[in-house]
């Protein structure tokens, strides 16, 4: 049985990656497997962990008093399946509505506090404290922060000094997309390394 | 000669005898230690600023702790809801702590729930190192109440106040057809120039919102700029796929878009088929959306939305089809990836201001123009505050102080 898996697995990770090549038959089958199986699993999770879990029992716990609340959630759900039938399809737009609205609300102040605040705070500090390592340290922060909200200032044109102060915030923003894309193609390359493994050892067992 | 070598080799057993005694002198048995001095002045009070659920409990810190053969090692935490009992033990602080921040959940039926408007009562228990306990007097009844007024995001609530006051503004100047200048973003000039191509090469194009909610700023945004890039793909009567991850996005897409048929003046032209539900698997979505780009060659792919690791496989792949990319996200661990991989890329907040741009709407415009002058602000308050630190001004920068 477990050779089974590991044939499976292995076809199934050539047949993905056979796609570099070009597409094919093996890449559409399994991608189509992958997909239905994927959308088969959720729906099932979705089902077991939604409808049954938080609602049916849910609703059946004496000791929450907000236990009714949930019925709201059903009826969020069932207007938009009203998508199906043309005529009440309107209907589906208020829960959508519901949810983009009140999620806009309730990030607002998150949102201020982790992107203004925050970072306003972490910035302000005494540029000349410490050895010359943290003086240098600093000011690129200090000057980092100040050049790249210049950059993403929309309402000026970016020429001159201003534009100048944008080009030093763009270039510090590239420098620092480079160090993140390096880092993280290591890790996808450990990734890379995990599944040869699979192939070439657990699969065909020709590494020691 | 055997003598003399037996000699020796009782010496040097003799020797390292004594040595090992003198190593290990004799250890005298733990002394019966009597238990440490309780903490004392044991006060338990509601947490402010919080939505209930937690108690802060004081003490002043036992005459054992940190000194003498009682030292104290920790404290726990007792909590009961009558002052005879019984009490559970709700945590631990370590030696010198003097407070100790009691909180639970909601639910009723977790183990860790914690009742709100409910008298508790407290009690500290000082533990030596040889786990004898001194427990303190009970502290309480206290109640955990939620209060409805963050005193310590009072800051932030004056910056909310001025950044609604800004966007109102902007919004109404909008709306009076005053000529609000955007600067202009190469990712969005190019739209169009990719929207021709794609008609003249007589190929679709795709539209990706990753793996976005509805919820997220990024996949708003980027339903408005879908708004735009509908509408003039309606207009040249190009083909436009829209493969989505999430259902609700699903959606709202398939609203956006047949509304820009609509209003191209082309309802006819609108296919439901063309956007479409794939799957809430990450990577499961990313073969569909890949094998999307190798059967149908789209001229034009847009990566618009919240992406995660699947942005450089949708970007690579669109490179080897050929594909004109525009892309743009808030992740800031992906920006790289679609840097390198596509043609124009949005960064961060571009992406917003992308559907200002071009949506033209005057929310948006007073939106956008708002969040210039509340970074104008912030610009200022930054330099200002580097140099108020320089002379030690500590009150400007507590200012910005967020407690919780």
């Amino acid at each position: 049985m477990e050779a089974i898996g590991v044939w499976t697995a292995a076809l199934a990770t050539i047949g993905i990656v056979s796609f570099l090549y070009k597409d094919n038959v093996l890449y559409r089958i399994c991608e189509s497997v992958f997909i239905g199986t994927s959308a088969g699993y959720w729906f099932v999770t979705y089902f077991w962990d939604n409808l049954y879990r938080k609602f049916y029992l849910g609703i059946q716990d004496a000791t929450d008093p907000n236990r009714f609340f949930l019925w709201f959630g059903v009826v969020l759900g069932v207007l938009m399946l009203t998508r199906l039938w043309g005529k009440i399809g309107w209907l589906s737009r208020w829960p959508l509505a519901f949810v983009v609205g009140a999620t806009a609300g309730l990030y607002m102040m998150t949102f201020f506090v982790s992107n203004a605040m925050r970072q306003v705070g972490a910035t302000i500090m005494p540029i000349f404290r410490g050895n010359l390592p943290a003086i240098i340290d600093n000011t690129v922060l200090a000057v980092g922060v100040f050049c790249g909200l210049v950059y993403f200032f929309f309402s000026k044109e970016h020429r001159g000094l201003f534009g100048r102060a944008s080009r030093v915030g763009i270039w510090i923003l590239m420098i620092t997309f480079g160090a993140s894309f390096g880092y993280t193609v290591m890790s996808r390359m450990s990734l890379m390394l995990g599944r040869f493994d699979f192939l070439f050892g657990t699969w065909l067992g020709i590494l020691p | 000669m055997k003598r003399t070598m037996i000699a020796l080799l009782l010496m040097a057993a003799l020797t390292a005898a004594i040595g090992r005694a003198q190593e290990n002198p004799a250890v005298d048995p733990v002394p019966a230690a009597s238990p440490p001095a309780p903490p004392t002045n044991v006060v338990a009070a509601d947490s402010p600023d919080d939505p209930g659920r937690s108690v802060t409990v004081r003490w002043q810190v036992s005459a054992d702790d940190g000194a003498g053969m009682n030292n104290v090692i920790q404290y726990k935490v007792f909590r009961g809801e009558a002052a005879g009992g019984p009490f559970v033990e709700r945590g631990v602080a370590p030696s010198r702590a003097t407070v100790y921040v009691d909180k639970g959940t909601e639910a009723p039926n977790d183990p860790n729930f914690f009742p709100n408007n409910t008298d508790l009562f407290y009690k500290v228990a000082a533990v030596n190192v040889a786990g004898e306990t001194a427990e303190s007097e009970v502290a309480g009844p206290v109640q955990a109440r939620e209060q409805w007024y963050n005193v310590g995001r009072t800051p932030t609530f004056i910056a909310v106040i001025v950044f609604t006051a800004f966007t109102l503004y902007f919004i109404a100047r909008a709306r009076k057809k005053a000529d609000l200048y955007i600067r202009p973003l190469a990712g969005i000039e190019a739209v169009d120039e990719a929207i021709g191509r794609a008609t003249e090469m007589g190929r679709p194009m795709l539209y990706v919102f990753g793996l976005g909610t509805a919820s997220d700023i990024a996949t708003i945004a980027s339903v408005t700029i879908l708004s735009r890039v509908a509408k003039k793909v309606a207009e040249y009567q190009t083909e436009l796929i829209v493969p989505c991850y999430d259902p609700i996005v699903m959606t709202i897409a398939q609203e956006t878009v047949k509304t820009a048929y609509y209003d191209a003046g082309r309802p006819d032209a609108y296919k439901e088929d063309s956007v479409y539900f794939v799957t809430q698997s990450q990577f499961a979505y990313v073969a569909a959306v890949n094998g999307t780009i190798l059967r149908e060659l789209p001229a034009t792919n847009f990566y618009l939305g919240k992406f995660f690791a699947e942005s450089l496989l949708l970007a690579e792949t669109g490179a080897l089809a050929g594909s004109i990319q525009i892309s743009g996200t808030d992740e800031v661990a992906q920006i790289p990836f679609f840097v390198v991989a596509c043609d124009y890329t949005l960064i961060g907040e571009e992406l917003y201001a992308a559907s200002a741009y071009l949506g033209r709407e005057p929310k948006l415009m007073g939106s956008l123009k708002a969040q210039d002058y509340a970074k104008a602000i912030i610009i200022i308050c930054a330099v200002a505050g580097v140099a108020a630190s320089l002379f030690g001004w500590t009150w400007f920068v507590e200012l910005f102080r967020v407690t919780n």
